[in-house]
């Protein structure tokens, strides 16, 4: 909050004196870390690298080196042990470096508005480097081909898999495989052998390269890197279409580009590849993607499964997510099959049923943890390739770098072009000149390529680092650019970006009304079509599958009632947010309430009059609040966004409010029988600093503080006082069948909340009020499982009931 | 079949073609779709589509079957029910299904979005009076729901209030505590649903249709 504070306010030096001091920092840190680095140069081998501060390393231990002649020396009270730690602390500082990158780049916005952050990235791995090298150490080769596709490469896939818009995916997968295997295939093919052709015109002297290392060359560098164009579209915010046919091209291509790689790599050595050859690639290919696929679905069938007996230990929940994964990842590349996509098949697979069992808090934790985890990777990554170009080695020529940068716009072009000639007559929604540009252009080649032309063999291949050299090329032209330009140019092109209008209900009520109309109608036309084996999808997953990996009751919430939960949540909170209550501030425009859209009914016998129309109006008028927070437009990401992660402070409200809402229905339905008019303060919300305090002692206590704070008003709802018996009996009437949808809601209406918020930038919703956390509602079962993940410590408080 | 009976039932489509702008071999796959489904008559009724197995397991069978039996989807200005109907009409019905073509004019697609959601509207504006009320909106959402389980008759109470409040409010703006909002008209329900893209969303594709892939269920 306080960073949004400064980057919007009016006194621009202050934040360029931030800005300078964070620089210092960096800088006295990057000396700092240019002698470990740089020593780090031969991670391996223990000898001292000629560097003058590794003496101490051996320090402590040279002190009993001598055995012979013990000497009695002054005991160390203080020593240096830097080799103990060196290599764990090296990383750290790697990371360190990363994040405060980061946080600097979003200090001055209008740098980042200009530049993607991808570039400026390298450009802090070019200056790394560059202070290496002055500081006369040899720089590491960071960018180890393990190190990538093992450790950073993971989580950013991972991330997108899980979160994938899997309808717009599906709808458009045709178009996508297209791209991904004859787009890629086209563009192999094409740049290596132009190149090869190149390569043996005269008076270039490159005649010694043969056919299959340019292919081998052409097929590395064909393929478009998913991290870099992550990083890219994700602050372009184009339309979902592009973006997912762009990305889920870079996803799927994963597999075209192992099978090319290995085929040629395999057979470069033999000189020449035979027609059988070539069509057991064809089997690979086969082999690899299906296989990837269906590894990545066994474990996610496993994770899902797994998650729906971690009721009891819910810490650990999020654990099962991440290692299932990474299992899958790892088992895949074991079998050369396509880790990738074995990820993306992982992650989508057991996102719905794993996000049915697993607690509120668990599915915020793999949230957070996933997009924190693939954020550092993807800075790292580009950092790393800043280090590795400074690091070379290099063997530039001219030629081919330029003939490479040219091929690959051509051949991304005409590949774009005539695919989608042909696509376009299979599409519904066609392809426009527009969309075909931006696909074109799209096409932004990353670290992949760099890590797979950095793991040939030296040996087999003596023009290695030519190649490298040509694809870091490439990866600077691509990055900066194609990065640089493609927001200009889309603008320019009026290109339609993301929609931002909130999905509303009725948008929802007819979209599966129409899935249903069109299923019925194809079903009357006899043509088994789309929407008829969708349909019958849907009804398998839900007859047997559900069953199997959802525990409890939840597999029956059907879709619309757990959205419209979601709606539910979301306008508590934006309630929460505006500081709603009872007497309306002009910022709420009331408009329509239910007493215009409800037929007029029979007045209540005079009797009862006085008492059921007041609670309910009172009702209604809550009601009012609520859903007059449905006409506020707010921002609405359809595809996510890692850069503008803003942290919910609203998500444990749910409980709160699912209380009171419970209470309301129960009332209404007691008010005839309760002669006696029940009132209770509601809790009022805190501060966070409050909050958290109260939690971390007795959640209990917080219930016993009246005064409500004054910034906010408080919603005070008429209910029954805690300490009346009347409301123990309310609480414990409270229907079962009522709350059970909401349990699946709560996280998914902090996710829905989520995706909107991303597109704001850092909390500019700065009250920061938070809804206190519900300390128990043993009925309900959907508070259940946000309660009962007890969190590191302190398990039993906050199980305990919220009323005594 | 005499060469007479072929060369009318050519004539027939083609002119049904240009009506309908249905492809004649399109409409020569509805024509034995029709004729599988009326078992052969003329006309088709509410129970020869009514007996379809396929369609048990959809939600708003109901609606569909009554779409294509209601006067307003068929051409007809006036409101009511018919009993049963024939060809041209099931096509008419079909009509509303087709893709948008690409080329087509700003204002010939606003007219296509027009008539599908028109379409829509007739489905949940059950007593064509031109007018959603919110009963027929409860209607409508709890057919929806209907499939999917117990389902609280309060939730559905609770959305399809949610939904009408929601229109109510973007339509007409601030109201009086006494006004009364009859319900969604059509222009409302355009308003509503501006953000669906129904030209594209709301199509069957009707090129793959062969003999093959019919099943008659019966």
């Amino acid at each position: 909050m306080l960073v949004s504070a400064h980057s919007h306010s009016p006194v621009g030096s202050r934040s360029f004196l931030e800005r300078g001091l964070l620089l210092l920092v960096v800088l006295m840190l990057l000396e700092g870390t240019v002698l470990p680095l740089g020593a780090a140069s031969s991670p391996d081998t223990s000898a001292p690298n000629g560097a003058g501060g590794l003496d101490h390393r051996d320090d402590h231990r040279g002190i009993g080196h001598d055995n012979m002649t013990f000497q009695k020396k002054p005991f160390p009270v203080l020593g240096i042990n830097y080799g103990h730690i060196r290599l764990p602390f090296e990383i750290a500082l790697w990371v360190l470096l990363a994040s405060l990158m980061k946080l600097g780049f979003h200090l001055i916005p209008r740098l980042s508005g200009i530049v993607p952050e991808s570039c400026l990235l390298i450009v802090v791995g070019l200056l790394v480097g560059g202070f290496i090298k002055l500081a006369g150490e040899d720089v590491p080769p960071v960018l180890d081909s393990n190190l990538f596709f093992l450790i950073l490469l993971p989580p950013i896939i991972l991330d997108a898999g899980y979160f994938l818009p899997i309808r717009p995916f599906t709808e458009n997968i045709g178009t996508i495989l297209i791209f991904a295997v004859i787009g890629t295939l086209w563009n192999a093919f094409f740049i290596g052998g132009v190149l090869y052709a190149v390569c043996q015109i005269e008076g270039v002297h490159l005649s010694q390269v043969e056919l299959l290392p340019c292919l081998l060359f052409g097929s590395i560098i064909s393929a478009v890197d998913p991290v870099a164009v992550l990083a890219v579209f994700e602050e372009i915010h184009i339309n979902e279409l592009l973006h997912i046919l762009v990305f889920g091209e870079s996803l799927l291509n994963d597999a075209v580009t192992v099978v090319l790689y290995h085929l040629f790599e395999e057979y470069a050595g033999a000189g020449e590849v035979t027609l059988m050859d070539a069509f057991l690639g064809v089997i690979s290919f086969l082999i690899v993607s299906i296989g990837g696929v269906a590894v990545g679905t066994i474990y996610g069938f496993l994770a899902a499964f797994t998650s729906r007996f971690t009721s009891h230990t819910r810490v650990i929940e999020p654990l099962f997510v991440f290692v299932y994964s990474y299992m899958a990842y790892l088992s895949a590349e074991m079998f050369h099959l396509s880790g990738i996509m074995a990820l993306i098949a992982c992650g989508a697979v057991m996102r719905p049923y794993v996000e049915a069992n697993i607690s509120h808090k668990s599915h915020t934790t793999i949230k957070y943890f996933l997009k924190m985890w693939s954020s550092v990777s993807e800075t790292l990554i580009f950092i790393f390739l800043g280090v590795a170009t400074v690091a070379g080695p290099h063997a530039w020529n001219w030629t081919f770098v330029s003939v490479t940068i040219i091929l690959c716009l051509v051949s991304r072009v005409i590949g774009v072009v005539s695919l989608t000639f042909i696509i376009n007559k299979f599409r519904i929604i066609k392809l426009t000149n527009k969309d075909q540009f931006i696909i074109a252009y799209g096409g932004l080649r990353g670290a992949i390529a760099f890590s797979l032309g950095y793991l040939l063999d030296n040996d087999h291949f003596p023009m290695r680092t030519m190649f490298l050299t040509a694809i870091i090329t490439e990866i600077f032209f691509t990055v900066f650019v194609q990065g640089m330009t493609i927001k200009p140019l889309v603008d320019l092109l009026a290109v339609k970006k993301k929609q931002e209008a909130k999905r509303s209900i009725n948008e929802e009520i007819h979209t599966q009304f129409l899935d249903h109309l069109l299923t019925g109608i194809e079903d009357i036309c006899g043509h088994y079509g789309h929407h008829h084996w969708k349909d019958k999808l849907n009804r398998f997953n839900k007859k047997y599958i559900k069953k199997c990996l959802i525990a409890g009751e939840r597999y029956k919430e059907p879709q619309l009632i757990a959205f419209y939960h979601k709606m539910e949540f979301k306008q508590a909170i934006e309630l929460v947010e505006s500081g709603g209550g009872v007497k309306v501030p002009a910022a709420l425009p009331l408009q329509v309430s239910m007493q215009n859209i409800q037929p007029k009914k029979q007045p209540p016998a005079a009797t009862e009059r006085a008492l059921p129309q007041f609670t309910k109006s009172r009702e209604e008028e809550i009601r009012k609040i609520l859903r007059s927070n449905l006409q506020k437009t707010r921002q609405r990401l359809r595809s996510y966004n890692r850069h503008t992660l803003v942290a919910d402070p609203y998500e444990d409200g749910w409980g709160e409010y699912v209380l009171k809402k419970q209470r309301m229905i129960e009332l209404e339905k007691k008010m005839t029988q309760m002669s006696n008019y029940l009132t209770v303060p509601a809790a009022p919300s805190d501060s966070p600093t409050m909050r958290r305090a109260r939690l971390a002692s007795d959640p209990n206590a917080f219930y016993n503080i009246k005064t409500p704070s004054d910034s906010v008003p408080t919603i005070h709802v008429e209910l029954a006082s805690p300490q009346s018996p009347d409301s123990v009996n309310l609480v414990d009437e409270v229907p079962k069948k009522g709350a059970m949808g909401q349990g699946l809601s709560q996280r998914n209406a902090a996710d829905m909340k989520e995706d909107r918020e991303r597109m704001m930038m850092p909390p500019s919703a700065g009250k920061g009020e938070k809804v206190e956390d519900d300390g128990g509602e043993t009925k309900n079962p959907g508070l259940q499982r946000c309660l009962s993940d007890p969190g590191p410590s302190n398990e039993d408080e906050e199980d305990e009931p919220f009323l005594p | 079949m005499g060469t007479s009976y072929s060369a009318r039932t050519e004539h027939e489509f083609q002119d049904l073609s240009e009506r309908t702008r249905f492809s004649i071999d399109q409409i020569s796959n509805l024509n034995k779709r029709f004729k599988q489904l009326s078992n052969n008559k003329e006309t088709l009724s509410r129970e020869d589509l009514a007996s379809l197995p396929d369609l048990d397991n959809n939600p708003i069978r109901l609606q569909i079957i009554n779409a294509f039996f209601d006067k307003r989807n068929l051409g007809h200005n006036e409101v009511g029910i018919v009993q049963e109907i024939c060809f041209e009409e099931f096509l008419m019905v079909l009509s509303h299904f087709q893709p948008t073509r690409t080329g087509t004019t700003e204002d010939n697609n606003e007219k296509l979005r027009q008539e599908k959601l028109r379409f829509l509207f007739n489905m949940h504006d059950t007593d064509g009076n031109g007018i959603i009320t919110l009963d027929e909106y409860r209607q409508a959402v709890e057919e929806l729901l209907s499939k999917a389980g117990t389902i609280e008759p309060e939730t559905v109470k609770a959305i399809a209030d949610a939904a009408m409040l929601e229109v109510a409010s973007t339509t007409r703006g601030k109201m009086e505590p006494d006004e009364f909002y009859e319900g969604i008209t059509f222009e409302h329900f355009l308003q509503m649903l501006k953000t669906l893209d129904i030209e594209t969303t709301m199509h069957v594709r009707f090129l793959n249709l062969d003999t093959v892939n019919m099943r008659c269920g019966k």
